[in-house]
């Protein structure tokens, strides 16, 4: 889903070439995490919702968005629960990081393998990824449905690309 | 394998191993001499879909393969307060690696006495505390495996060559000069433990050297309680001892390019913050064996029970140990002895994974750092850090007795 239908108009601001971890695509509002997430005991299996009270993001859904944090920290459970949470639908829809994060990736690949996802992993540069975040309109911490989307492709033969698009929806759309 | 020539299952498994020396960067595999798996923990359907689907694709385990911690006790069912829905996929979770071969060990220590590897060896290991270990006190080589892909390398036998792998990333980036301590802060468990959750947090993403430590000092509890809560708390996957451990050794290291002094005062730091109950709140608990109780603290636990009377009634003492281990201490009569004591006893899982505790039990005493590190946050219980005979002369009088001079 590029959410590029006849009911809205998209423009693409800014395309970053990235690295493929996994392939896929996917795309949706930006979630930037200011601190990286243990998912496990850090996100609900069954509802995506940040739940480490520690975190500054606590109470934001995963669901659906493209999620941007430089890596996840703590348990290798947490693929476990992101692959949960892709089973469950409610987990992110393409993942952008700046670290080779094989906890994430794993969590990812598991559930490609048995669900057929295609949520993507894409790796940036450390800078690539800070003007990306300095670019979204509504600033970093907030997700902004409906304005702000990034659009996620991860080929197979390693390329990757990251798009800032805004969009405005012409009617009735929530 | 990946062509489906070894079946289906050990194609999917080897799809996920090639997949993920991509995420690395990795050029080659290697092969690998064994395998410690802890996806056998029930986190959820996901979890359990992949090994019924490996199981499903008439995948075997290559290598030798042990299982860590799962969630339910299969020799003492009446002890876990698992509700059935998480109770019965936990327990088909286990089934389903057992049908791939690997062994119903269910232990967090399997270097204890069932799979001992050795100086160089490559391995591929799951469970922080395992890996730690592995790496550090035998030499082994493993990177930080996890969920998923530990069943992937135990069934096509192979590993991306990357991480802690590599030699020229095993070479120590940080000294750290502990002669400031005392023979008596390094004498017991919780110190050591107390210790890892220093270097845990100062030593990051460098591999770290500890000098200045009298090797008379140093045995493999005190070592496995640094590691678990080293890893716990800061992520700590390898760490040498100038003197001791055997690439230290091998190596000659007694100095790294980066240097810190630890002192007393940054142990006992951890220790207070590891400690989140009140001092005068009621003592409830104790809990002892995590990561798993070895023979030698069973020998421990029973010297000093020997000259105390009974645990107090209102303090239940819980050890959790493997039932290797439990096998060999009731052989040795140290298990019967801490049982005699009002000890109660937990195999195959551990008491911070999984509903044991009962509602009434909320303050709890224990000597492991990561027992304290992550059960406030498991099972919303208080906790009181201390040392083994804390424990045990608090299990006695039903409340906090603390022996200062232990933290000097």
């Amino acid at each position: 889903m590029t959410g590029n239908g006849s009911d809205s108009v998209t423009v693409n601001v800014l395309e970053i070439e990235g690295v493929t971890l996994c392939p896929g695509e996917g795309s949706g509002p930006p979630l930037f995490l200011a601190q990286p997430l243990s998912f496990w005991g850090g996100a609900d299996r069954s509802t995506g919702m940040i739940i480490d009270t520690h975190h500054p993001q606590h109470g934001a859904l995963l669901g659906g968005t493209v999620l941007m944090m430089d890596a996840s920290r703590g348990s290798s459970s947490s693929s476990s629960v992101l692959a949960e949470q892709l089973r469950a639908g409610v987990g992110p829809a393409a993942i952008v990081l700046t670290a080779r994060d094989a906890i994430v990736a794993l969590g990812v690949l598991a559930a490609t393998e048995l669900y057929g996802n295609t949520t993507p992993v894409v790796l940036l540069s450390a800078m690539d990824a800070a003007i990306l975040r300095n670019s979204l309109p509504h600033g970093p911490a907030v997700p902004s449905p409906g304005l702000a989307r990034v659009a996620v492709t991860a080929h197979a033969d390693g390329s990757a690309v990251v798009v800032l698009q805004l969009q405005t929806p012409r009617q009735g759309q929530s | 394998m990946l062509d489906g020539r070894r079946g289906p299952g050990t194609a999917m498994a080897m799809r996920m191993v090639v997949a993920l020396a991509k995420v690395l960067d990795a050029d080659t595999l290697i092969p690998v001499h064994n395998a410690h798996i802890d996806s056998c923990l029930y986190h959820g359907q996901a979890g359990l879909d992949f090994a019924q689907k490996l199981v499903d694709l008439g995948a075997r385990v290559a290598v030798p393969t042990t299982l860590n911690v799962s969630s339910l006790d299969l020799m003492h069912p009446g002890l876990i307060r698992l509700p059935p829905e998480e109770a019965v996929p936990a327990r088909a979770l286990m089934d389903a690696y057992r049908a791939l071969g690997a062994r119903a060990t269910w232990t967090c220590a399997p270097y204890q006495t069932l799979e001992r590897p050795t100086l160089g060896e490559d391995i591929a290991w799951a469970e922080s505390n395992a890996i730690v270990f592995a790496n550090s006190v035998q030499g082994a080589r493993t990177e930080r495996y996890g969920d998923f892909i530990d069943i992937c390398a135990a069934i096509t036998g192979r590993v991306p060559h990357a991480g802690l792998h590599l030699s020229e990333l095993r070479v120590p980036k940080l000294e750290l000069d502990c002669s400031e301590l005392s023979p008596q802060l390094l004498g017991h468990e919780a110190g050591w433990a107390a210790l890892g959750g220093v270097i845990g947090r100062i030593a990051g993403s460098r591999i770290p050297l500890l000098t200045g430590i009298d090797p008379a000092l140093i045995d493999e509890d005190k070592l496995k309680a640094f590691g678990a809560t080293a890893a716990s708390s800061g992520g700590l996957a390898l760490f040498h001892v100038a003197g001791f451990t055997p690439e230290a050794r091998a190596a000659g290291w007694n100095s790294a390019p980066e240097r810190e002094i630890i002192t007393a005062a940054m142990v006992r730091g951890i220790r207070d913050e590891l400690t989140t109950a009140g001092p005068s709140d009621a003592l409830d608990t104790v809990a002892l064996g995590t990561p798993h109780f070895s023979l030698s603290e069973f020998g421990k636990l029973a010297a000093l029970v020997g000259v105390q009377p009974s645990f107090a009634k209102s303090c239940t003492v819980w050890i959790s140990t493997s039932r290797e281990v439990l096998g060999q201490a009731q052989e040795a009569g140290l298990a019967q002895l801490a049982q005699a004591r009002g000890a109660r006893i937990v195999v195959d899982t551990c008491t911070y994974v999984t509903p044991i505790l009962g509602p009434e039990e909320r303050s709890v005493m224990t000597p492991s750092g990561k027992w304290a590190w992550y059960a406030p946050m498991n099972l919303g219980v208080e906790v009181i850090f201390g040392t083994l005979e804390e424990c045990v002369a608090s299990a006695v009088a039903g409340k906090v007795v603390r022996h200062d001079w232990q933290w000097e």
